[in-house]
């Protein structure tokens, strides 16, 4: 069995407004590593609340979340950031790209913050990680100058800087149409394949999701099936 | 390398929201400004007001009273010792209010190091004759050298030279308002009647003018021998010794020991003029008050500004923190904000504040009663512009410490899922 990247255990979870109502139920989970995982659901089925508790942002959970072997409770904030900071990249619907800096420099944020490398060595692994995804040419614009499916790469590229062991897209195709959702999904497809990279996207788009090493269907809060297609 | 990066983030930020970072500056280098004109203002002010008298006052004053003997002979009987005494036979003798042994008490003073410097002084109390006419008034005769070295003699001479008094034999420097009422010019000779009855005929050679008008109209001055002439007595005559010491704060300390030392009374400059330090330090009191108000009210402009950048910047504030920022790091960057703009304003407020108040020192402000002011006075005291800086860059911090820790504690999921 090769290396676990990320593990849920048992993960319930309540939303208290107005009544209480269990969103999520008795969750459990493993990614091992160079797994291309996506998550299927209607929608208000409780994926993207699954997805942000896996990404540490939100702490209000029963149960247990392990990444790269590290209990994830009790932690303090900081602790948590420093975690999304080096193991996690994000990539969402909307690009959340900052207008203020350009595209390299957008890039870059998350690896300057994590302070292993000079500025000098972030700024040509991000140049690396445009190049990778087929835009380097753009690297000195401005976030509002680029298309949308320019932008959801840009995104991608922040989410690589920091080599992170699992990325996690909250329906990263969504916004895009036809033609972009497909080279997002050849992106992510490369990762996985050329560079072993654990990947665990949540997308309404069978199309996309039959594509994958493995499905994992959510229905009501619960995971109901998980086929694995390879 | 982090304050780097928090500091890329923070100025980027502010860029962005270059008008509004722009008008909260404004706000902080407005209220800077005014507080810093103001206080020197009222500072410049208090000084000149102060000046009229603490200036021309000694630091120490050494002067003898008429007073009554403090044993009366019953209290020397041993038999009557604690027993209740109601007889004081001893009045006051008719002794001058010379002080004793002037001379040597005027050398040992001389070698105190605390003493910056000495003038002796004579007051005479004299009538001016005006044809029929006597009015009171009082003649000072005074070391002119040391008068002029120490209290400004000079600049409240406002006609004739003040030297002439040193050098004219038999010369007085008239009161303005004497003189007006005595229709006295330069070079004329008046006449004054002495307690003793005795004429004199001195010759004017200037008009004093102190500014205090109820002073003018009857006090004026001679040099020390002239005085001593008048009062028909010997060269070792003194009545004050006005003492300069170096350290003002040590006056009521030193007038203590002085008056047991030399047996005379003393006073002291606190002492003598407390209501000008009262006047002085309410007027202090009301300008720090309105500086504060106005810098306060800068603060509330800049709290307000960065409340909305952080609502305008939301989506920004939730990707960092999804990137791996920490609550404390998005805190230090708006606290860095509202320091930048703080910091920033307030030393363009300290520059605006020094132009002001150079300005308003050209101002020409020309009054009778102040002959030797001939603008109005500032005082740029520097302890101005540093409370001025730190209290713009503690009120400007606490103006982004809430707001700050308000971005601290968003919750980036909340934000991504509100799209």
């Amino acid at each position: 069995m090769s290396e676990l990247v990320l593990e849920a255990r048992n993960v319930n979870k309540y939303f208290h407004d107005p009544v209480t109502n269990q969103v999520l139920k008795d969750v459990n989970l493993t990614i091992e590593k160079g797994v291309f995982a996506t998550v299927m659901g209607k929608s208000g089925c409780g994926k993207s609340t699954l997805l942000y508790i896996l990404s540490t942002m939100d702490t209000e959970y029963e149960g247990e979340l392990f990444i790269d072997g590290v209990n994830m409770r009790n932690r303090t904030e900081k602790e948590l950031a420093r975690v999304r900071n080096e193991k996690i990249g994000f990539v969402f619907q909307f690009h959340y790209l900052l207008n203020e800096f350009s595209v390299i420099r957008n890039v870059m944020l998350p690896g300057l913050k994590l302070e292993k490398y000079s500025e000098k060595e972030v700024e040509h692994k991000a140049y690396e990680k445009l190049k990778l995804l087929g835009i380097e040419s753009e690297a000195l614009k401005k976030p509002n100058h680029l298309s949308g499916g320019q932008k959801q790469r840009v995104a991608i590229a922040r989410a690589l800087i920091n080599d992170p062991l699992i990325i996690m897209g909250d329906e990263p195709t969504g916004n895009l149409d036809k033609k972009n959702s497909e080279v997002v999904y050849e992106i992510f497809n490369e990762l996985a394949e050329r560079y072993n990279q654990s990947l665990l996207i949540v997308t309404h788009d069978p199309e996309f999701a039959n594509r994958t090493h493995r499905i994992i269907e959510m229905v009501d809060g619960a995971i109901t099936n998980i086929v694995k297609m390879k | 390398m982090k304050i780097k990066l928090i500091a890329t983030v923070s100025f980027s930020l502010m860029l962005a929201r270059l008008k509004q970072t722009t008008v909260a500056a404004v706000g902080v280098t407005f209220g800077i400004t005014m507080f810093i004109t103001l206080l020197s203002f009222m500072g410049g002010l208090n000084d000149l007001l102060d000046g009229l008298i603490t200036k021309r006052s000694p630091h120490v004053r050494l002067y003898n009273e008429v007073q009554p003997s403090e044993m009366q002979p019953v209290d020397i009987l041993p038999q009557y010792a604690g027993c209740h005494n109601f007889v004081s036979s001893v009045k006051p003798k008719n002794e001058m209010s010379e002080i004793y042994n002037s001379r040597e008490i005027m050398n040992t003073l001389k070698r105190d190091s605390r003493v910056s410097g000495i003038s002796p002084k004579i007051t005479v109390q004299v009538f001016y004759n005006i044809g029929s006419i006597d009015f009171a008034g009082s003649i000072n005769g005074i070391d002119v050298d040391a008068e002029a070295r120490l209290f400004s003699f000079s600049d409240y001479v406002t006609t004739g030279n003040y030297i002439d008094l040193k050098n004219t034999p038999n010369s007085i420097i008239l009161g303005k308002g004497v003189a007006d009422k005595m229709l006295a010019d330069i070079g004329d000779l008046i006449q004054v009647t002495t307690s003793k009855g005795e004429r004199v005929q001195l010759k004017v050679v200037g008009y004093f003018q102190s500014g205090l008008l109820d002073l003018d109209k009857v006090q004026s001055y001679a040099s020390i021998t002239t005085a001593q002439k008048l009062l028909g007595e010997s060269d070792s005559y003194i009545t004050d010794i006005q003492i300069k010491v170096n350290d003002l704060e040590m006056a009521p300390e030193l007038a203590k020991e002085y008056a047991s030392v030399f047996e005379t009374n003393a006073i002291d400059i606190q002492t003598a003029n407390a209501q000008f330090e009262t006047g002085s330090s309410v007027r202090t009191l009301i300008s720090y008050a309105v500086g504060i108000t106005l810098l306060i009210v800068a603060g509330f402009g800049i709290y307000n500004i960065l409340n909305m950048m952080i609502y305008e910047k939301m989506d920004s504030i939730a990707i960092l923190k999804a990137t791996g920022f920490s609550g404390s790091d998005v805190k230090n960057v708006f606290i860095l904000i509202a320091l930048t703009i703080g910091v920033l304003g307030g030393l363009l407020g300290l520059l605006f504040g020094f132009c002001f108040s150079m300005i308003i020192d050209q101002i020409p402000f020309v009054t009778a009663a102040l002959p030797t002011i001939k603008t109005y006075a500032i005082n740029c005291n520097p302890k101005f512009y540093i409370i001025a800086i730190i209290f713009s860059v503690v009120t400007t911090y606490l103006a982004g410490y809430f707001p700050a820790k308000k971005a601290s504690k968003l919750d980036p999921v909340i934000i991504i899922r509100g799209k």
